[in-house]
């Protein structure tokens, strides 16, 4: 009976002691990089212009999709605009734009202005279904292919590399 | 130069300790029954070596010698010499530096202190803290040292954290080491007791002292880090159980059981291999603590920049403690048999050792969960307050109960001779929590029955010290550190009940109206100062029941060196309440996000507590007259 007391405490202090050493090579920030190769399963967001919530099955529609989370308030969003229209015209990729924490006004506004590059466009007033992808800024985008897996996470505004990555990946399949 | 001289005195340590270990070894074996001088000789080289390593590093930090890694990214020649000086110890090398000084200098305090306790017994201690020293100095020399040179030599440091830049901050460090550095001693007489078989009680009086030393001071030190949190921190309260927190709280709770647990050794002879344990306990727990907040796994206002290789060796030497201590307990373990009436002092203090173990054990799954589960599953998860508050409040009504029973029972057998006395007080604190809460018309079962647990302690308690006055034998450290502890559930109960909080958006010439106040957003100000530029808010505060009118004035200030953004809570407090009011801007707009807090009875926490902790002095200091 001690015998066992004995090794189950011993036994104990060796978990402690690994569980440690594996989390010492973890970073303990939260990181939506982590997200990358994974996929993502329930997709909750509220179509901007009507009524309704957008289904997986749109997602589905291209081969590739990347959302866009944008809006009219934040200006490293109006630097990565051309580069999305531009990506706009590729045919094996579909632009999802969720518009985070806006006035529906002023989104309107803004895609007036400088042109509307998205083939959907959802809304996210609150900005709380938007932590389900992993976003905690904006702008940032997400790429994904048909299965819904998280191919490539971009934070920050797109740059002209970006732009050249995305055609390089949507074009080898 | 200084940097020459830093590590000369490191490798100097270095060979004292292999020395003191060599000699005690060699005296072990000798038949006389005294220590051999050469030990003493050693002990007190290697205590003054460290010590003007110390200084060395502080007077490094003093005159901005840049050439140092450590003062270059911890110190600035235009930061207040205060701040320079405390700088020192607020940065992961130099606090290494205080660890091993405290090692040290309890090791040769505990050598000349306890000249009437076996030889053998005190050549392990001083063989086993000679380990520990060792270990971190080895730590200090090959990954954390704090005379690393630096070439080219920069003009300027990189300035401290202005956060740190804090009188309650520049103590805090040593006074918390003092605390869990300092049970490192116990740590080491605990081994060699079991390695010598010293298991009488006059091993619980080689260190009881120490155990006091160190508890009341770890008590201190986290009442002046708490303290620091409230005002500077901003977070508008006592206690956030945050990760850190938490971690230095696991070895207060094994310590305070341990306080209490060798009174029974010392006056029964018995739960020798508890103490033990405890004893191993609480100096692992430290250990831990350390590396958790070291390696950078917990992540919270201590952030040291963290380095995996620290962790790693941290790691290593927890695990040579925690697998060497349990290997030569179980050698020596024996099933004792004793028998303790269940109503008799001994219980009640078991009773309270049960409590401690709860409270460590829920503090302990709450920092571990998260850990785990990121480590094994990949989840994040943070374990915050309502389980804290939960799981462990309730509990200390129980605890507050039998705090006040406890100490009146006697030893091996008791009877309740005063239980009219109980009963009285009892219906005397329900009495006066019923009238609080029909003063101030609020209803909560949870703070009614805290408030009644407590006040029951605290009247009881009362009683003791009018009785004690009369009595030539009296415990008055027992009785000031119990009472202030129900002072604590009391004022934590009523805050926690009283409080008021409001969050809101204002700008400049608006005014917010709420309950019973009225907020009036009057002046903004711009202020330079030599180290930073301030905006100052000027917010007029009005009670409109009381007509009272009070001007808080929050800031936010911006460091030059480092750049860094903080926001200075505006506080005033008095013996009743405090009004807290902190300010931020938000960006890209006139306006300014306002919390104001109207906290009652913070100034009795802070009290409280440090009365608990000078109960612990009071105990040493007649100990020490004893003596």
């Amino acid at each position: 009976m001690q015998k066992t007391i004995k090794l189950i405490i011993v036994g104990i202090f060796i978990l402690i002691v690994g569980v440690f050493y594996l989390s010492l090579n973890k970073n303990s920030n939260y990181d939506t990089r982590n997200l990358v190769g994974k996929k993502l399963s329930e997709i909750h967001i509220e179509s901007f212009y009507e009524d309704k919530y957008l289904t997986n099955d749109i997602l589905k529609k291209n081969n590739f999709l990347l959302i866009n989370f944008w809006a009219s308030w934040c200006s490293p969003c109006r630097t990565e605009h051309p580069i999305l229209m531009k990506l706009n015209r590729e045919k094996n990729l579909s632009i999802i734009g969720v518009n985070f924490k806006d006035k529906k006004s002023n989104a309107n506004l803004f895609l007036k202005n400088l042109g509307n590059p998205y083939d959907f466009l959802a809304k996210d007033e609150l900005g709380k279904h938007s932590i389900n992808f992993g976003i905690y800024g904006i702008p940032e985008s997400i790429l994904i292919n048909n299965d819904l897996l998280i191919l490539k996470k971009f934070v920050g505004p797109l740059s002209t590399a970006d732009y050249k990555e995305i055609k390089s990946i949507i074009i080898k399949k | 130069m200084l940097s020459n001289l830093g590590n000369l005195l490191l490798f100097l340590n270095t060979f004292l300790g292999i020395t003191i270990i060599y000699y005690s070894f060699e005296n072990l074996k000798s038949s006389k029954s005294s220590l051999s001088s050469k030990i003493y000789k050693y002990s007190l080289i290697q205590s003054t070596s460290i010590i003007i390593c110390f200084f060395t590093l502080v007077g490094a930090f003093i005159i901005s010698d840049f050439s140092l890694v450590s003062v270059y990214q911890n110190s600035h020649s235009l930061k207040p010499i205060f701040y320079k000086i405390s700088g020192t110890w607020g940065n992961h090398e130099g606090s290494l530096l205080l660890w091993v000084i405290i090692l040290t200098i309890f090791s040769f305090l505990f050598l000349i202190f306890n000249k009437s306790h076996p030889k053998k017994f005190r050549l392990y201690t001083l063989i086993f803290q000679n380990f520990l020293i060792l270990g971190f100095l080895f730590f200090i020399l090959f990954n954390s040292n704090p005379f690393e040179n630096l070439t080219p030599i920069p003009l300027e440091g990189l300035g401290l954290n202005p956060i740190l830049q804090d009188p309650a901050l520049a103590i805090h460090p040593p006074l918390l080491y003092i605390g869990f550095v300092g049970s490192s001693i116990y740590f080491s007489a605990a081994m060699a007791s079991l390695v010598t078989n010293y298991s009488e009680s006059s091993f619980a009086s080689s260190i009881k002292n120490w155990v006091l030393i160190s508890w009341s001071f770890q008590t201190l030190g986290i009442l002046v880090g708490s303290i620091w949190a409230y005002y500077e921190l901003g977070w508008g309260g006592f206690w956030f159980w945050d990760p850190v927190e938490n971690a230095s709280l696991l070895p207060w709770f094994s310590m305070t059981a341990l306080v209490h647990s060798l009174i029974v050794l010392e006056k029964r002879n018995i739960l020798y291999f508890w103490v033990i344990i405890l004893c191993l306990l609480t100096f692992i727990l430290s250990v831990m603590g350390t590396f958790l907040v070291r390696s950078g796994i917990l992540n919270s206002v201590h952030t040291f920049a963290s380095d995996p290789s620290r962790g790693v060796y941290i790691l290593i030497f927890l695990s040579f403690m925690i697998f060497g201590s349990l290997f030569i307990l179980f050698r020596k373990y024996e099933n004792k048999k004793y028998f303790i009436n269940p109503n008799s002092k001994e219980t009640f203090v078991l009773v309270n050792n049960w409590f401690m173990m709860f409270y460590l054990v829920t503090v302990m799954l709450g920092i571990f969960y998260p850990i785990f589960l990121d480590a094994l599953t990949n989840n994040k998860i943070s374990v915050g307050p309502p389980f804290y508050n939960t799981v462990i409040f309730p509990l200390v009504i129980i605890f507050l109960f039998f705090m006040t029973i406890g100490p009146q029972a006697k030893w091996i057998k008791n009877r309740f001779e005063n239980i009219k006395i109980l009963i009285f007080i009892l219906l005397a604190a329900i009495l006066i929590n019923f009238t609080i809460f029909y003063i101030f018309k609020r209803y909560s079962i949870l703070s009614n029955l805290l408030v009644i647990s407590s006040l029951f302690l605290i009247i009881s308690s009362l009683i003791d010290f009018t009785q004690s006055l009369k009595k030539s034998k009296t415990d008055l450290a027992r009785i000031i550190s119990h009472l202030s502890f129900g002072l604590l559930v009391l004022f934590i109960g009523l805050n926690h009940h009283f409080a008021i909080e409001k969050d809101f958006n204002i700008k400049l010439g608006e005014t917010k109206n709420f309950k019973n106040y009225q907020i009036k957003f009057q002046e903004l100000e711009l202020k330079d100062y030599s180290n930073y530029k301030a905006v100052i808010g000027k917010l007029k505060i009005n009670d409109l029941k009381k007509n009272q009118e009070k001007i808080l004035t929050p800031e936010i200030r911006i460091y030059n060196n480092p750049q860094t953004l903080t926001y200075e809570a505006a506080i005033k407090s008095n013996l009743i309440e405090d009004y807290y009011l902190t300010m931020s801007n938000i960006d890209r707009s006139e306006y300014y996000n306002i919390k104001f807090q109207k906290k009652p009875f913070m100034m009795w926490i802070w009290i409280s507590v440090t009365m608990i902790s000078f109960g612990g002095f009071l105990r040493l200091f007649k100990n020490a007259k004893n003596y």
